[in-house]
C-alpha cells in the first residue's frame, strides 16, 4: 500500500515536471522549425524560421557572447583574488564584505539597473556601449564566482599550501599562479561556467540598461516575441537552446567532479 | 643574499638566537613569552609540551610566519630577520598536514624550491634524485600526491624542505598523523637523516618519546613559557619542576616529612642524599619507577602492599599502597611473578631521589 501511495506521489511529481517543464520547451522549439505553427505540425517542417532569425538578429548573438565572455574575464580577475583574499582574512570585515558582494541575487535585477542608470546613466557614451551592460553583468554574476571559488578555498587547506610555498621561497604572486590557482580550478571552472550561462541568460537587468543598438539574445527573443510572428519567436528560443544547453550540461557533468582538485580526470 | 650564503657554506645552517618573543594574537589570545633562547649550529632542539603550550606559535615566529610582538627579535647568524617574510629567510619548514602541494607530483613537489631559485632543469632534477634516495622514496617520482599513504607523504614532505639547502629545518609535529608503528620507525629514519644533514633544526612535537629520541636538547614548554632546557638526560634525571617531572616519562612525586637526611614515610624511612642545604622539614621529591626495586620485607626500610599490577611485555608496572599518601608506582621486571594482597619491601638507591622545587601556592 505504503509502496504504491510512493509510486503515485513519484509519477505525479513527474508528470508535472513534464507537463510544466519538458513539453512546453519541446513544444516550443518545435514551433520554430515548424512551417505554419496555427496548423500545425502537420504543416511540415522547416528551417527557413531560424535562417530569417540568423538574418534579423545575429548582432544580439554575438553581442551575447562578446558580454558573456567579457563578464568572465571581469570575475576571474576580480572575483578570484576577492575569493583568496576573503578566505585568507577571514575575519568580520570579510564576511561583511563578501555579503555585501552577494547583495545583487537579492535585490530585484530592475532596481540594480535603474540603480545604475542613476548612477552612471549620464556618462552618454558609456551609457550607449554594451559595457554599460558588461558593467551590470559583473555586479550581478561576481557573487557566483566568488561564492564558488571560496567553497574549494575551503575544501582545501590553502593556507598550509600558501605557507608550504612561501617557505620555499616563492613570493606572493607567485604563489597564487603555482599553487593557489592550479588548486582552486575546479571551483574556478564551476563559476565560470556558471557566470557565462547566467550572462547569456540575464534579463531583467539588460531589458533595463539595453539600447536598441545593444542588444542581447533575451533581450531580443522579447523582442520577437512582441512584434514577429510566432514562428520566429519560437525559432530564437531554438537558437538560445543550443547555445545554453552544452553550457549546462557541461556544469552538470562537471559538478559530478567536485571535491577537490585530485577528484579530476587527467 | 646574505642569510643563504652565510647559512650554507659548510650545510650545516645557522645559529638561532630569539631574544624576548612574545606573542598575542589579534583576539587577544597570549600565546607565547616572552621568550629567549638560542640553537647552537647544527643542533636539533626539541620544542615539547602539551597542546597550547605555545611551541608551534615560537617555531612559526622561527619561521617567519608569526611576528613577534615589539620588543621580540629573531636573529639566524647575528644577522636580525625579525621583519624578514618567510619566502626571503631560507627555511626548510615540514607542516603536521605536509602542505604537498596537490597539483605537482612528486619530483616536481621536491623540486619546487629549486625552481624558485633559478636553478636549471637538469641540476634540479640531479638533486631531487639525491633527496629521493635520502628519503628512500625510489620510484614514486612521478605519482600524483593523492597515490601516496602517510609515511610517503612524510618523506617527501622531508625531501622538499631539504631540497633548498635551508639554514635552518623548521618542524612542525612531522610524525603526528601517522599510526603509532610506523611513527616509531620513520622517528628512527628521521634521527639518522637529521644526523647526517646535521643542519640546525628545530622539531615541534607533543611527544616525549618523539623529544628524546631526536633532540640534541630539549625545551620543555607551559602555557606559553619555557619550563626547562637541558639534554633528554637532564629533563629526565633531574627535572626542574613537578610539571617537568610528570610530563616526562612516569614519576612518582610524593610529599614527604624530611629529617636528617631521611624521608619520612607513612610505610617506613628512606635515606635520602637530598642537597645538604635543604633545612625544610617537608620536601617534594621524584622517584621514577624504574629507580625502585622490589626486596624482601625484612631488613628493608620501606614496606607497602602490592594493589595492582599491569603487565605492559616487557616490563610490568605495580603500585605499592601504603607507603606513602598516594600508591607507589614500580616497573619490576616482566620474569618476577607479582601477587596482588603481598607484602613487599621497597630498595630505593638514595641518589635516586630528586628534589623538586615546592609547587607554588
Amino acid at each position: 500500500m505504503r509502496d504504491r501511495l510512493t509510486f503515485a506521489a513519484q509519477f505525479a511529481f513527474t508528470a508535472l515536471v513534464a507537463a510544466f517543464l519538458i513539453v512546453p520547451a519541446v513544444l516550443s522549439m518545435l514551433a520554430g522549425v515548424t512551417l505554419n505553427y496555427f496548423r500545425g505540425i502537420q504543416s511540415g517542417l522547416t528551417l527557413q524560421w531560424v535562417v530569417q532569425v540568423w538574418q534579423l538578429y545575429p548582432d544580439t548573438i554575438f553581442r551575447s557572447f562578446l558580454i558573456a565572455l567579457a563578464t568572465l574575464a571581469v570575475t576571474l580577475v576580480v572575483g578570484v583574488p576577492a575569493a583568496y583574499a576573503l578566505h585568507l582574512r577571514n575575519d568580520r570585515l570579510s564576511r561583511t564584505i563578501e555579503e555585501v558582494i552577494t547583495l545583487p541575487l537579492a535585490i530585484p535585477g530592475l532596481a540594480l539597473a535603474l540603480a545604475l542608470l542613476l548612477t552612471y546613466g549620464g556618462f552618454s557614451d558609456f551609457r550607449r556601449s554594451w559595457l554599460f551592460i558588461l558593467a551590470g553583468h559583473a555586479v550581478f554574476t561576481l557573487p557566483f564566482m566568488v561564492r564558488s571559488v571560496m567553497a574549494v578555498f575551503g575544501a582545501t587547506d590553502l593556507k598550509s599550501l600558501d605557507e608550504g610555498a612561501a617557505s620555499l621561497g616563492a613570493l606572493p604572486w607567485r604563489r597564487f599562479r603555482d599553487v593557489i590557482v592550479p588548486n582552486a580550478a575546479p571551483g574556478i571552472l564551476a563559476g565560470s561556467l556558471m557566470v557565462v550561462t547566467l550572462s547569456l541568460g540575464e534579463f531583467n537587468l539588460t531589458w533595463m540598461l539595453h539600447t536598441p543598438l545593444t542588444k542581447t539574445l533575451p533581450v531580443g527573443l522579447a523582442d520577437s516575441y512582441a512584434s514577429m510572428r510566432l514562428e520566429i519567436a519560437s525559432a530564437y528560443t531554438l537558437v538560445f537552446f543550443v547555445m545554453i544547453i552544452p553550457l549546462l550540461v557541461a556544469m552538470q557533468i562537471f559538478a559530478g567532479y567536485r571535491g577537490g582538485p585530485t577528484a579530476l580526470p587527467r | 643574499m646574505s642569510l643563504q650564503e652565510s647559512g650554507n657554506s659548510n650545510g650545516h645552517g645557522v645559529a638561532v638566537r630569539i631574544e624576548n618573543c612574545a606573542k598575542t594574537f589579534s583576539d587577544g589570545t597570549h600565546a607565547l613569552g616572552p621568550v629567549t633562547l638560542d640553537v647552537a649550529r647544527g643542533e636539533t632542539l626539541v620544542l615539547l609540551g602539551p597542546s597550547g603550550c605555545g611551541k608551534t606559535t615560537l617555531l612559526r615566529i622561527i619561521a617567519g610566519l608569526e611576528m613577534p610582538d615589539p620588543g621580540g627579535r629573531v636573529s639566524f647568524n647575528k644577522t636580525e630577520v625579525t621583519h624578514v617574510p618567510i619566502e626571503r629567510r631560507n627555511v626548510g619548514m615540514v607542516f603536521q598536514s605536509y602542505a604537498l602541494f596537490p597539483n605537482m607530483n612528486v619530483a616536481e613537489n621536491i623540486g619546487y624550491g629549486l625552481k624558485i631559485r633559478g636553478v636549471n632543469g637538469a641540476e634540479r632534477s640531479v638533486r631531487v634524485a639525491e633527496l629521493v634516495a635520502l628519503t628512500g622514496i625510489e620510484g614514486l617520482e612521478h605519482r600524483r600526491i593523492d597515490q601516496l599513504s602517510g609515511g610517503q607523504r612524510q618523506r617527501v614532505a622531508l625531501a622538499r624542505a631539504v631540497a633548498v639547502r635551508p639554514s635552518v629545518l623548521l618542524l612542525d609535529e612531522p610524525l603526528t598523523a601517522l599510526d603509532a608503528a610506523l611513527r616509531e620507525r620513520l622517528r628512527g629514519e628521521l634521527n639518522r637523516l637529521l644526523r647526517t644533514l646535521g643542519i640546525t633544526t628545530v622539531y615541534v612535537t607533543h611527544d616525549q618519546s618523539e623529544a628524546m629520541v631526536l633532540g640534541d636538547r630539549i625545551v620543555v614548554m607551559r602555557k606559553g613559557a619555557i619550563a626547562q632546557i637541558g639534554t633528554p638526560r637532564d629533563i629526565y634525571f633531574a627535572p626542574a619542576n613537578r610539571f617537568v617531572a610528570e610530563f616526562i616519562g612516569a614519576a612518582n612525586i610524593i610529599d614527604a616529612a624530611y629529617n636528617g637526611g631521611s624521608l619520612l614515610f607513612p610505610g617506613g624511612k628512606l635515606a635520602a642524599s637530598l642537597d645538604s642545604t635543604t633545612t625544610k622539614d617537608r620536601v617534594l621529591v621524584m622517584i621514577r619507577p624504574e629507580s625502585i626495586r622490589i626486596v624482601a620485607t625484612e631488613g628493608a626500610g620501606l614496606c607497602g602492599q602490592i594493589e595492582t599490577v599491569s603487565f605492559v611485555g616487557d616490563r610490568q608496572r605495580a603500585s605499592i599502597g601504603g607507603v606513602a599518601a598516594k600508591p607507589i608506582m614500580v616497573d619490576v621486571p616482566n620474569s618476577i611473578p607479582l601477587k596482588l594482597g603481598d607484602r613487599v619491601g621497597l630498595a630505593i638507591d638514595p641518589s635516586a631521589v630528586r628534589l623538586l622545587p615546592p609547587d607554588p601556592v
